[in-house]
């Protein structure tokens, strides 16, 4: 278990970054926190070439807030987001989800951006992004390009981001006045992969429900704000079969359809309960 | 911009709980390896290396993190502090690592060094958790021998001590 040979290059600006990004293309990965992508180095799934180490640019370690999002930058880790003392107010569903991401020892070297970057189907802050219609920051040496949360995320694994773009930064928008969030999740351990995780959003005119772990990807959908009793639990399970849920050796898919309709009434009523 | 090919081997030097120590590793030697390996500083274990058992955790400028997720080249210049830096020069025992004796929180004791320093950290950020979020915090660490309750209870030991001032 230890990763093949790679080259390692520890660009100082982003430009340096990005230009060996260019000439390597898809040889090359973008470490950042390495949570995610050292273990799969380790396990030789992934065998790059070129490594090019981010983590200390300081120019993209930042959480602030600015028109209306809380933007992070690539380099911003997981536990610097949940130590932001403005995320409380500012992002109420981040600051529920992120004790589920990993554990507090990863969340002290692990990225959002680079969360956002390995597109799990079960991560926590994909979900996120898709409930918030976040967006990502893309930039290569020829372009820069924002993508809105539901272009992003392909499937599993799978982002819009070319071999030669590197994530720079990521959008939350902030939370609106008025409109309550909750979030919850079913793991067989604190910290491990979600068998189901829910997000919700209860705003004056509308609902929108997210669901994560069960489909290729984070799925999304709005709704009335006065879907209440039996229609409420029709509308989750309708949601629960449309996202084709697989067995796996976690959860048949037959538990996470259970898991989307109960997780998804409990989740509803209490976004209902703080926007109250 | 710095560029260390495949293979070659590079020197590198960080202070380790307090003294500089320096040796070579190519690009790919994780922080873990180099430790055991080049520094001879064996405190630190080495269970998974993808980051789930916990038992290669130490401190990084401060901050607890898995050595087998950090390449030894990223710590060039940097602070790192393993279990080593607990136990006075003359063998006495830190008071956490005191209390897991009295409680039976370790058996082969082979979690336990990565378990004290997650909690060197974890109890200066919290100084009064409760027992859930102390077996929370323990979420991120796998130990085969004691079924947890003992280090759960030297935890809480401490936490209660350093509340009545007795510290
Ligand atoms: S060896 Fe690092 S977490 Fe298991
Ligand atoms: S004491 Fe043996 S694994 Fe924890």
């Amino acid at each position: 278990m230890k990763p093949a040979p790679f080259d390692f290059v520890s660009p100082d600006s982003l430009e340096e970054a990005l230009a060996v990004l260019a000439e390597t293309g898809e040889d090359a990965r973008i470490l950042a926190g390495g949570q995610t992508l050292t273990p799969m180095l380790n396990m030789r799934l992934v065998e790059p070439a070129v490594l090019i180490d981010i983590s200390r640019l300081q120019t993209l370690d930042y959480v602030r807030r600015e028109n209306g999002h809380i933007e992070l930058g690539a380099a911003a880790t997981q536990a610097a987001l949940e130590a932001w003392p403005d995320l409380p107010a500012c992002a109420p569903l981040l600051a529920q989800a992120l004790p589920h991401v990993g554990h507090f020892q990863t969340r002290n070297r692990g990225t959002v951006c680079g969360s956002l970057a390995f597109a799990d189907p079960s991560a926590e802050l994909p979900l996120c992004l898709a409930l918030l219609e976040g967006e990502v920051v893309l930039q290569s040496s020829a372009r820069r390009r924002v993508v809105k949360a539901a272009d992003f995320q392909l499937g599993m694994l799978s982002t819009a981001r070319e071999s030669d773009e590197m994530i720079i930064a990521a959008r939350f928008p902030v939370a609106e006045a008025g409109t309550g969030y909750a979030f919850t999740e079913m793991a067989l351990r604190h910290g491990d992969f979600a068998l189901a995780a829910m997000a919700v959003m209860a705003r004056k005119g509308s609902l929108r429900i997210a669901v994560g772990g069960v489909a290729d990807r984070p799925v999304a959908r709005d709704y009335p704000a006065d879907l209440g009793g039996d229609a409420l639990d029709d509308a989750l399970n309708d949601l629960a079969w449309d996202l084709a849920a697989a067995d796996d050796h976690h959860a048949t898919a037959r538990y996470r359809r259970e898991l989307v309709r109960r997780l998804g009434r409990k989740t509803v009523e209490e976004a209902l309960a703080c926007r109250a | 911009m710095p560029r260390l090919k495949a293979g070659e081997l590079s020197r590198i030097s960080f202070e380790l709980n307090g003294r500089t120590v320096s040796g070579y590793a190519e690009p790919r030697m994780l922080l873990a390896d180099f430790l055991r390996h080049e520094v001879g500083a064996t405190g630190t274990h080495v269970g998974c290396e993808h980051g789930v058992c916990g038992a290669c955790t130490l401190r990084l400028d401060g901050a607890a993190i898995r050595s087998c997720l950090t390449f030894a080249v990223q710590t060039n210049g940097r602070h790192v502090e393993t279990v080593e830096c607990l136990a006075a020069e003359d063998g006495t025992l830190s008071r956490l690592q005191a209390a897991f004796r009295r409680h039976h929180a370790l058996q082969c004791g082979f979690c336990t060094p990565g378990i004290l320093m997650s909690l060197e950290d974890f109890l200066g950020r919290h100084p009064s958790p409760g027992e859930q979020e102390v077996r929370e915090m323990l979420s991120g660490h796998l130990c085969r021998c004691t079924g947890y309750s003992g280090i759960v209870r030297a935890v809480m030991e401490v936490v209660a001590e350093s509340e009545s001032g007795d510290a």
